[in-house]
């Protein structure tokens, strides 16, 4: 029966359930899209990583694990690297930004094959040495709608694209390191250096041997670097889905209690014929809390459809470039923080309903 | 009728504080109602009648005085005790109805079930009978809206006698009823009465509802003046 009446409540008043359905839904939608972005960015991140197949990674002094804009390192480091005891080969690259998130990154194809194996071409193929010319990634390309063959504008300039490769290795745009440096005044310079080591059990020598050689440089193995690729290791990340999460539970908060505050006004009289009838307290609150947790649990369903659409927008408004994961593990998470927001909305007007007078109540107008 | 008494009001006193003003509703009420009588409670508007209401239902307690309720001291006990006593024997009938506007008139009956921790045990013969003869059986899956304001106060009194309570406390059942309905409603109180022994107290200040009664008790500013037995040849 408290059931039949809790959702009889609920659909007595259509609107008001209903947007208090759709601003819960909305809170944990915000969270879902931000632990999904977080998420889809790292793993992207980390996954095509993976795929370059080296051992170690030399970066420039002072650079986090996240993000890389300058290429600060001289590109003799290259033969200084590949002398060391146990390295077998040393490639650099240099990254760009181009806006956003979106990088572009110079190369060297014969070095890279020599690495990892070389881009798999789904379409086209290496550069042909005829200069501004790009590879992309499947990814890239089906989010961008480039076709193979085509010009794109990259740094104020047109490029054609001369293949496409499979996603998942290094980067998404790629040029020529030599006519990338150019372009951007960076002759002879490098972002990071991925070292290949004769066997596996060397790695971690090697990693120590160079970090005693090149102090001021972060030096890893790539597995350990790659395990570095998570939320607390982007400075502020975690903080940032923090703020948010604290912002999402104080909306939240606000809504139910708003909601709930004007729903107990507005069914004073409802709640003085209860108690009339010998409602207790108790049955008044578990009322408006079972009202507010059923609120929750359909604006948390509502909330993990709208992370599908938010999905899709990011890689329809911003093609290629932010990355959202669906995160079905936070969903009991974004549902538990939204019910603690509204279980503490509810609080203050549910017990105001429980201690009602029940003539003052049915005097109510 | 029986001796045995539902309600006896020992020297009842309420006082209303306005700021410094102190309103006196009841001045030392004694009153007394026994099992399976239909008692009218007559007065003006301000006379304490509704305060009587109130306190004989449970709802307030007096500033002074005691009521015993089927022998039990009604603000001798807790709040929690007081609601569970109320759930068991006393069903209100109010002026404006009062039905849960979201719930049909069968819910709204069956909330008062559940709340008197009776839930639903079937079919009640008894209960279907007293439906038929409130003649809302057919009505029951109606919202209090699509229901006529004489079908609604029926709701009330079905909703307030499912618990078979030791007394129906009705406050001016009629006041939002055309002459029409308020007869038939009266005669079904009347008729509950006779048949169920239902005990009823009614609070109205109109002399044409005392006329269903076997008592008829006058109030005025906040004393009983008369008493009256078997009122209009009853």
């Amino acid at each position: 029966m408290l059931n039949k009446l809790v959702v009889e409540n609920l659909k007595h008043r259509p609107v008001r359930t209903t947007l208090g359905i759709l601003a819960i839904g909305l809170e944990v939608t915000m969270i879902l899209t931000l632990a999904g972005l977080s998420r889809g960015m790292l793993e992207d991140s980390a996954q095509r990583t993976r795929g370059i197949g080296a051992d170690v990674l030399v970066r420039p002094p002072g650079t986090s694990v996240i993000g890389l804009s300058t290429a600060p390192i001289s590109d003799k480091m290259l033969d200084f690297l590949r002398k060391q005891p146990h390295v077998t080969f040393a490639m650099g690259t240099m990254v760009y930004p181009l806006g956003g998130v979106t990088t572009i990154t110079g190369l060297n194809l014969d070095e890279f094959e020599k690495l990892s194996g070389g881009f798999s071409f789904t379409a086209g193929g290496p550069f042909t040495g005829a200069g501004d010319e790009v590879i992309v990634d499947e990814y890239y390309a089906r989010q961008s709608g480039v076709r193979m063959g085509q010009r794109i504008e990259i740094l104020n300039r047109q490029w054609r694209v001369a293949g496409i490769v499979r996603s998942g290795k290094l980067a998404r745009i790629v040029v020529p390191l030599g006519q990338l440096q150019d372009l951007t005044g960076d002759n002879g310079k490098l972002s990071q250096i991925f070292l290949k080591v004769d066997q596996r059990e060397n790695i971690p020598v090697v990693v120590q041997s160079l970090k005693a050689k090149l102090e001021n440089y972060p030096i890893y193995s790539m597995e350990e670097f790659i395990s570095l690729i998570s939320v607390d290791n982007v400075p502020g990340l975690k903080a940032f889905i923090g703020v948010v999460i604290g912002v999402g539970v104080v909306v939240g908060f606000l809504i139910v209690f708003l909601s709930t505050y004007t729903a107990v006004l507005e069914r004073t009289r409802e709640i003085g014929i209860l108690k009339s009838l010998g409602a207790t307290p108790a049955f008044v609150l578990n009322l408006v809390f079972r009202e507010t947790f059923i609120l929750v649990i359909a604006g948390s369903l509502a909330g993990i459809a709208f992370s599908f659409v938010t999905r899709w927008a990011v890689m329809t408004l911003v093609p290629a470039s932010l990355s959202q994961a669906i995160v079905p593990d936070w969903w009991p998470i974004a549902m538990l923080i939204s019910l603690a927001g509204a279980a503490l909305g509810a609080l203050y007007p549910g017990l105001r309903a429980a201690r009602q007078d029940p003539i003052e109540a049915l005097a109510y107008d | 009728m029986t001796d045995r008494h539902i309600i006896e009001a020992d020297d009842l006193r309420k006082v209303y504080r306005l700021g410094d003003l102190h309103v006196h509703a009841l001045r030392g009420v004694e009153l007394s109602v026994r099992a399976g009588e239909f008692l009218c409670v007559v007065g003006p508007s301000g006379s304490g009648k509704s305060t009587l209401f109130h306190i004989l239902g449970g709802l307030t307690p007096p500033t002074g005085g005691k009521v015993r309720l089927d022998g039990q001291d009604l603000f001798g006990l807790t709040d929690s005790e007081r609601t569970h006593l109320r759930r068991k024997k006393v069903g209100f009938v109010f002026q404006r109805y009062n039905l849960l506007p979201t719930l049909t008139a069968s819910d709204n009956i069956e909330v008062a079930r559940h709340l008197a921790g009776n839930g639903s045990n079937g079919r009640d013969p008894r209960f279907e009978e007293v439906l038929k003869l409130l003649g809302i059986h057919h009505r029951l899956h109606h919202k209090p809206r699509s229901l006529s304001g004489g079908e609604q106060q029926r709701v009330a009194i079905a909703r307030a006698i499912v618990n078979q309570p030791a007394i129906l406390l009705a406050d001016e059942p009629t006041g939002n009823l055309d002459s029409k309905n308020s007869h038939i409603v009266m005669s079904l109180l009347k008729e509950l009465n006779q048949y169920t022994g239902q005990t009823i107290l009614v609070i109205t200040h109109d002399m044409a509802v005392a006329s269903f009664a076997h008592r008829v008790v006058h109030m005025r500013d906040g004393r009983i003046t008369e008493e009256q037995v078997d009122y209009l040849g009853m």
